[in-house]
């Protein structure tokens, strides 16, 4: 069967292949949003603690012998902590400069953490082999679904909405939404918005591990692997407007597919289709998609 | 009997610029006083000084015996402190209800929502609302009615009467008559010297940064025309 002239299994191969990496956009764009929204600071340390999560799955594995799904909640946690020490001793300094100054200082600290990890495991990518549970792969009849990378989308859309579900529908929620806004007024109210920030900040670049952790199976475990998606995720924040939470899940699962059915149509495109989208959205809703104009 | 609040000395600055320059003043347990003075006197900046929303402050805010001058602002409030800001701060992200359940409970014995829905029908009408699409006086019931919430029983009320239409002021003006029989202490910034008159047990009239001038409710009468002189009216 042919869709265009395309075989279909070839088709829904980069559709699957495309939800995979929209699965990462919009883990990592969720937590730049949720970073943004509260501290006001453009965390290009993102993609950095994204390669932090997947190069402490594969020290968890290759020195200590801890396995994946122990090492999918131990690593985000370890990034959100580093994350933590990252927001009390530098970030916190910087929030009342302009954007560009946090925008500087995650910038030196990706560099800083990509020539740590490039001196100790130089650039060539380290293997990660799938978990037992989910080798293989499932023949769905008019496709063959590899398990590993139904398992990321899936896990990837459930910490999504769980996270979504934490901030438009709970008290916690409404505390950061609110701070967002006006983080004065919010601590007047006798809530505690420096730990507020400094938790938030740890949660948004433990997401980042956690997708890390996720793409290690994926990817080569490589000190850049964090600079060549980061680029394309500031897109997608862009996109789907900067601070809007739901805006970066869709969005990023959107383009995710959009890059996908791309590079199925028409290849030479697919590197840029993204900065493409965004050009027009800047020029049609300079908010993005799903932002709020101010 | 220990003093609602307190204030000895105090100074604040926002930046560069020196606001407060030496307030004192004292509120006792359960009374109403007003802060009066033009605009820039320093009247808001003393209550944001009281909340630790300034930038540098120096000098004593006691707060039912407790000294604030150094504690971070989240601490201030559950020393039980309730805060309605001039601009009102109704969030645009939360609906109506979710603005009247954002602040925590600071102390027991705050109102249930159902007795402020009561005393703010207009609330409960409106509770699934943006918060700022509410009308300007929905918006100022319910930034006052927040704090009602919380069990906080000293109340800064900064301009609540501001633009806001006379069957609306004369609501809030009952509202504070209630607060007062509830034994809620009061501190009231106001610009409306008609509002504030009658529901006030004491007057402070503030210029430059310093109290010039003080008087109880019963003096009001023979202190119009230092009132006059000092405000305008």
């Amino acid at each position: 069967m042919e869709l265009f002239g395309i075989p279909m299994s070839a088709l829904l191969g980069q559709l699957l292949l495309g939800l995979v990496n929209g699965s990462f956009y919009a883990m990592l764009s969720l937590g730049l949003a949720v970073i943004f929204g509260l501290l006001n600071v453009i965390n290009f340390a993102h993609g950095a603690l994204y390669m932090m999560g997947a190069f402490l799955a594969w020290m968890g594995l290759n020195y200590f012998g801890i396995n994946y799904w122990v090492m999918l909640i131990v690593a985000p946690i370890l990034v959100g902590l580093f994350g933590i020490i990252i927001e009390k001793t530098m970030l916190q300094w910087l929030y009342r400069l302009d954007h560009l100054y946090g925008l500087l200082l995650t910038f030196g600290i990706t560099l800083m953490l990509e020539g740590i990890f490039r001196s100790f495991y130089g650039v060539s990518g380290q293997p990660f082999s799938v978990p037992s549970q989910l080798s293989g792969a499932t023949d769905l009849g008019f496709m063959i679904l590899p398990n590993y990378r139904a398992w990321v989308v899936f896990a990837s859309i459930v910490v999504c909405l769980m996270t979504w579900f934490v901030i438009e529908k709970t008290r916690l929620g409404a505390y950061l939404r609110a701070g967002t806004e006006n983080p004065k007024m919010v601590e007047a109210f006798g809530i505690n918005v420096p730990l507020m920030v400094t938790l938030t900040y740890g949660f948004g670049v433990a997401l980042a591990g956690f997708a890390g952790v996720l793409a290690a199976p994926v990817l080569q475990v490589s000190p850049l692997m964090g600079s060549n998606l980061i680029i394309v995720v500031f897109a997608v924040v862009v996109i789907g407007g900067m601070g809007s939470i739901l805006g970066s899940i869709l969005t990023g699962l959107g383009l995710g597919v959009i890059e996908g059915l791309t590079k199925v149509f028409y290849p030479e495109l697919s590197a840029t289709v993204v900065f493409i989208i965004m050009a027009i959205v800047l020029l049609i809703r300079p908010a993005g998609l799903f932002g709020r104009e101010k | 009997m220990t003093k609602a609040l307190e204030i000895k000395h105090l100074q604040a600055w926002y930046g560069e610029s020196h606001i407060l320059h030496d307030v004192n003043f004292s509120v006792e347990q359960g009374e109403v006083v007003t802060l009066l003075g033009r605009n820039g006197a320093g009247r808001t900046t003393t209550l944001r000084a009281i909340l630790g929303l300034t930038g540098r402050r120096e000098g004593s805010v006691k707060i039912n015996g407790v000294e604030a001058i150094t504690m971070a602002t989240h601490r201030i409030a559950h020393l039980g402190i309730g805060y309605c800001p001039e601009e009102r701060a109704i969030f645009s992200s939360l609906s109506a209800e979710e603005n009247l359940m954002l602040p925590p409970t600071l102390k027991p014995g705050g109102m249930s929502v159902e007795q402020i829905y009561d005393m703010f029908p207009n609330l409960s009408e409106r509770r699934h609302s943006q918060g700022t699409r509410l009308s300007g006086g929905e918006q100022q019931m319910l930034a006052v009615a927040r704090i009602l919430r919380t069990g906080a029983k000293l109340l800064l009320l900064d301009e609540i009467s501001e633009g806001l239409a006379p069957v609306i002021v004369q609501a809030l003006a009952r509202m504070i008559l209630s607060l007062k029989s509830q034994g809620y202490t009061i501190v009231m910034v106001e610009q409306n010297f008609r509002f504030a008159a009658p529901l006030a047990d004491r007057f402070y009239v503030m210029e430059h940064g310093q109290i010039v001038e003080q008087f109880a409710a019963a003096e009001l009468a023979s202190k119009t025309a230092v009132l006059n002189e000092l405000l305008g009216v």
